[in-house]
């Protein structure tokens, strides 16, 4: 028997997670279209490789990953490009991003895959395959896999695969497990191989028997690899929550769990990057629980780029939803229209409706209960946080540990003032980011604009100088000019050696301000690299 | 007696000796109010506080010279972190200073005669060309200080408002009302 630990906090939010185990994972018809957002991942955008008019094979590369922190995207059937333009995408904000719409022709024709050998493959073509296939965090985070595995300065001993799924309604981790176990296993060993870690940890939420009875029988041949039973408690499938109950870990924020030996992947992650190494199947599908006011809860296997409303239809959408809800009902987030499409993120599709997500009474002023803090599982005092995002005091939040806020809506679930906590959060970090790039951008222009001073001061200097020398050579020249003549080059001299009495200019520098002119010079250089490299994009 | 007053003159002596030395060894560059209400400015150096550049209205306030509300650039907000910085009343902006959305300029490069007058006004060197040669505005470093459009001879610089996309997109203020406690 496993030790295991505890986190600070949770709550017991009813599950309703019964209502779309019933069936297995469903795998729906071709949708009308697909629209494929190029931006799909954390890190930048990949760069479409397709124009409108071009005919795609299923799996084919359509979106090229940009350097650094980027990933794939692939055309998720075969079919012709109809558009590449700007549609509104799965997010809260309802702005639109670049994406690729896709007219299926039905063919379902694959593009030439290759069947590969995970236990053989060197460790750097592993991440090179997922990185071009397009394999990302399908918790949620939507974290590159590939930049993932690549490790840190400290070496990773244990890897957690999180199928806690702890939040209320989904159940895609669940139905996977219970169905792709053996797959899901294979995925483990191939991220244990490209880290080098010593054991596998697969934690799961006691309230899902099948699936780890499932899990334990995939992996009874591998010592290295345990299925571990976590209790059912919110948000123990949060990937510092799962961590700490399994390990006894604490990940502190700001710092990256590898530093303490251990990374987290979720079991879809897994289960895509076995099929991404082994057959070179890119992430052109994920499982989606579609719940909620529907006549037929239930997991598909969606096709990214599927739209919610043709997706709710298979599922038998009931006529008085009021909106989607991509997520769960606590962590979740409300799509601004139900013509959306599924992305990589989005791992269940909640239709609601008055009945089942009543509006939320009023919210009444904080009566500093603290039944917040005793839940809040990352030991936060969320109403100290909540009075400094209301009154925008956001240097106090940030002393506060805003940014280890994990938005999981325990502190919300709980607050008897029904204040939509987590919404303040959400809003004073994006305020504290945006404010950074103000002043990151503010101090650049401070730095150009000294420059340029300094260099018209430079300039005018220079000028001054050389009429000076000009004027010197015209005098000894000319030495026969009339008297008047004489006089006016001979003020004109005394004001140029004035000027040049005190000379600014380079070639008369201590070494400190010259190194200093190297370091503008090259602070300069930078910036219009990094500006050049930026309208280039 | 004696002893005592020797020994305090004695340490007098070393203390100021100390003060001295530090006085000496950590003076402060510059003029550090000047510099911290600088780091305040958004640094746009439009001149529209009717100084020269950013700094300049920051040696102004600092020295009692100017109001606190004369940058539209730094809107309400920036008003309020100079009221916080200087101990003084948030004061409202006057009617003729009022913020504008962000924008960068954009030149339309068919009708850019290649002049350079615009390369001279921009503060942030944001404009590259030469002589006789199209000029393109590199978005990344313009401020939006709009002071390229006055000596534009052909008026082909336009200021394009700064659109809100997926990447800048930020959360809004909550809009829940709190009701009143009964
Ligand atoms: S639970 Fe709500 S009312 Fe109680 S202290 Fe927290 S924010 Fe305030
Ligand atoms: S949303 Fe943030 S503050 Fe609230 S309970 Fe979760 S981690 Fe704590
Ligand atoms: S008005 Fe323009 S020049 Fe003056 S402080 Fe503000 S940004 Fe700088
Ligand atoms: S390009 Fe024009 S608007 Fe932009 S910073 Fe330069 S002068 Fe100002």
């Amino acid at each position: 028997m496993t030790q295991l630990y505890h986190f600070h906090g949770g709550v017991h939010p009813p599950t309703h997670k019964a209502l779309s185990v019933r069936s297995p994972i469903a795998t729906p018809p071709l949708p009308s279209k697909l629209v494929i957002p190029f931006h799909q991942h954390v890190g930048s955008m990949a760069k479409p490789l397709v124009q409108a008019g071009d005919y795609v094979f299923k799996g084919q590369l359509i979106g090229m990953p940009e350097d650094g922190l980027s990933s794939a995207i692939h055309a998720s059937t075969s079919g012709t490009i109809a558009e590449i333009g700007m549609q509104v995408v799965a997010h809260a904000s309802g702005l639109p991003d670049l994406c690729a719409t896709l007219i299926p022709d039905g063919k379902e024709a694959w593009v030439v895959r290759e069947q590969r050998n995970p236990i053989t493959l060197p460790i750097d073509e592993i991440r090179h395959i997922l990185r071009l296939a397009g394999i990302v965090g399908l918790g949620g985070a939507v974290f590159p896999s590939d930049a993932k595995l690549r490790g840190g300065k400290h070496h990773v001993r244990t890897i957690v695969l999180n199928g806690a799924e702890c939040e209320p309604y989904i159940t895609c981790d669940d139905m996977l497990m219970r169905q792709r176990a053996r797959d899901i296993v294979r995925g483990g060993d191939i991220i244990r191989r490209v880290l080098g870690a010593d054991e596998v940890l697969i934690g799961i939420e006691d309230n899902k028997p099948q699936a780890i009875a499932m899990m334990q029988e995939a992996c009874v041949d591998r010592s290295s690899m345990r299925v571990i039973a976590v209790p059912t408690l919110y948000p123990g499938g949060g990937a510092k929550q799962l961590i700490r109950v399994l390990t006894g870990i604490e990940v502190a924020a700001g710092v990256r769990s590898t530093d303490k030996g251990v990374q987290c992947f979720n079991v879809a992650t897994a289960y895509s990057i076995y099929r991404a190494v082994a057959f070179s199947e890119p992430l052109l599908s994920r499982i989606v629980t579609v719940t909620g006011n529907v006549h037929k809860p239930q997991n598909f296997e969606v096709l990214i780029g599927t739209p919610v409303d043709e997706l709710v239809a298979w599922a038998g959408g009931k006529p008085d939803t009021t909106h989607h809800i991509m997520g769960g009902p606590m962590m979740g987030v409300p799509l601004p229209n139900d013509q959306v499409s599924v992305v990589k993120a989005c791992n269940c599709i909640i239709a609601a409706s008055d009945a089942l997500f009543p509006p939320a009474p009023p919210a009444m002023p904080c009566i500093r209960c603290t039944r917040c803090a005793e839940v809040c599982p990352q030991e936060l005092q969320p109403q100290d946080l909540y009075w400094f995002a209301k009154s925008k005091n956001f240097g106090k939040a940030q002393e506060f540990h805003l940014f280890d806020c994990i938005e999981c809506g325990a502190c919300s679930y709980v607050c008897p003032s029904h204040i939509p906590l987590v919404q303040y959060y959400r809003f004073a970090k994006s305020e504290i980011w945006a404010r950074d790039n103000d002043k990151k951008a503010a101090d650049q222009a401070r730095e150009r604009h000294e420059f340029r001073e300094y260099r018209i001061e430079r300039e005018k200097q220079e000028k001054a100088d050389k009429l000076a020398a000009k004027e010197k050579a015209a005098l000894a020249a000319k030495p026969a000019a009339s008297d008047d003549a004489q006089q006016k080059i001979q003020a004109a001299l005394a004001v140029a050696k004035q000027q040049a009495v005190t000379p600014k200019n380079v070639s008369d520098l201590t070494p400190q301000q010259q190194a200093e002119i190297a370091d503008i010079e090259a602070r300069r250089a930078n910036n219009q690299a990094r500006a050049q490299s930026d309208a280039g994009t | 007696m004696i002893s005592a007053l020797l020994v305090m003159a004695g340490i007098a002596i070393v203390l100021g000796a100390v003060l001295g030395f530090a006085a000496i060894k950590f003076r402060v560059e510059g003029n550090p109010l000047v510099d911290k209400i600088d780091a305040v400015l958004p640094q746009t150096q439009c001149g529209q506080c009717g100084f020269p550049g950013c700094k300049p209205y920051a040696t102004a306030i600092a020295a009692e010279e100017a109001d606190i509300n004369c940058c539209p650039p730094g809107g309400e907000e920036g008003i309020r972190k100079l009221a916080e910085l200087l101990n003084k009343e948030f004061k409202p902006f006057g009617d003729n200073a009022k913020p504008k959305p962000k924008a960068v300029a954009y030149i339309d490069e068919n009708t850019c005669i290649g002049c350079t007058l615009c390369i001279q006004a921009c503060p942030v060197d944001a404009i590259v060309g030469a002589a006789k040669q199209m000029h393109t505005i590199i978005a990344a470093d313009c401020t939006g200080c709009e002071l390229c459009l006055a000596p534009c001879p052909v008026d082909c610089i336009a200021m394009n408002p700064i659109e809100e996309t997926l990447s800048v997109w930020k959360w809004k203020y909550p809009v829940y009302a709190l009701s009143p406690t009964p």
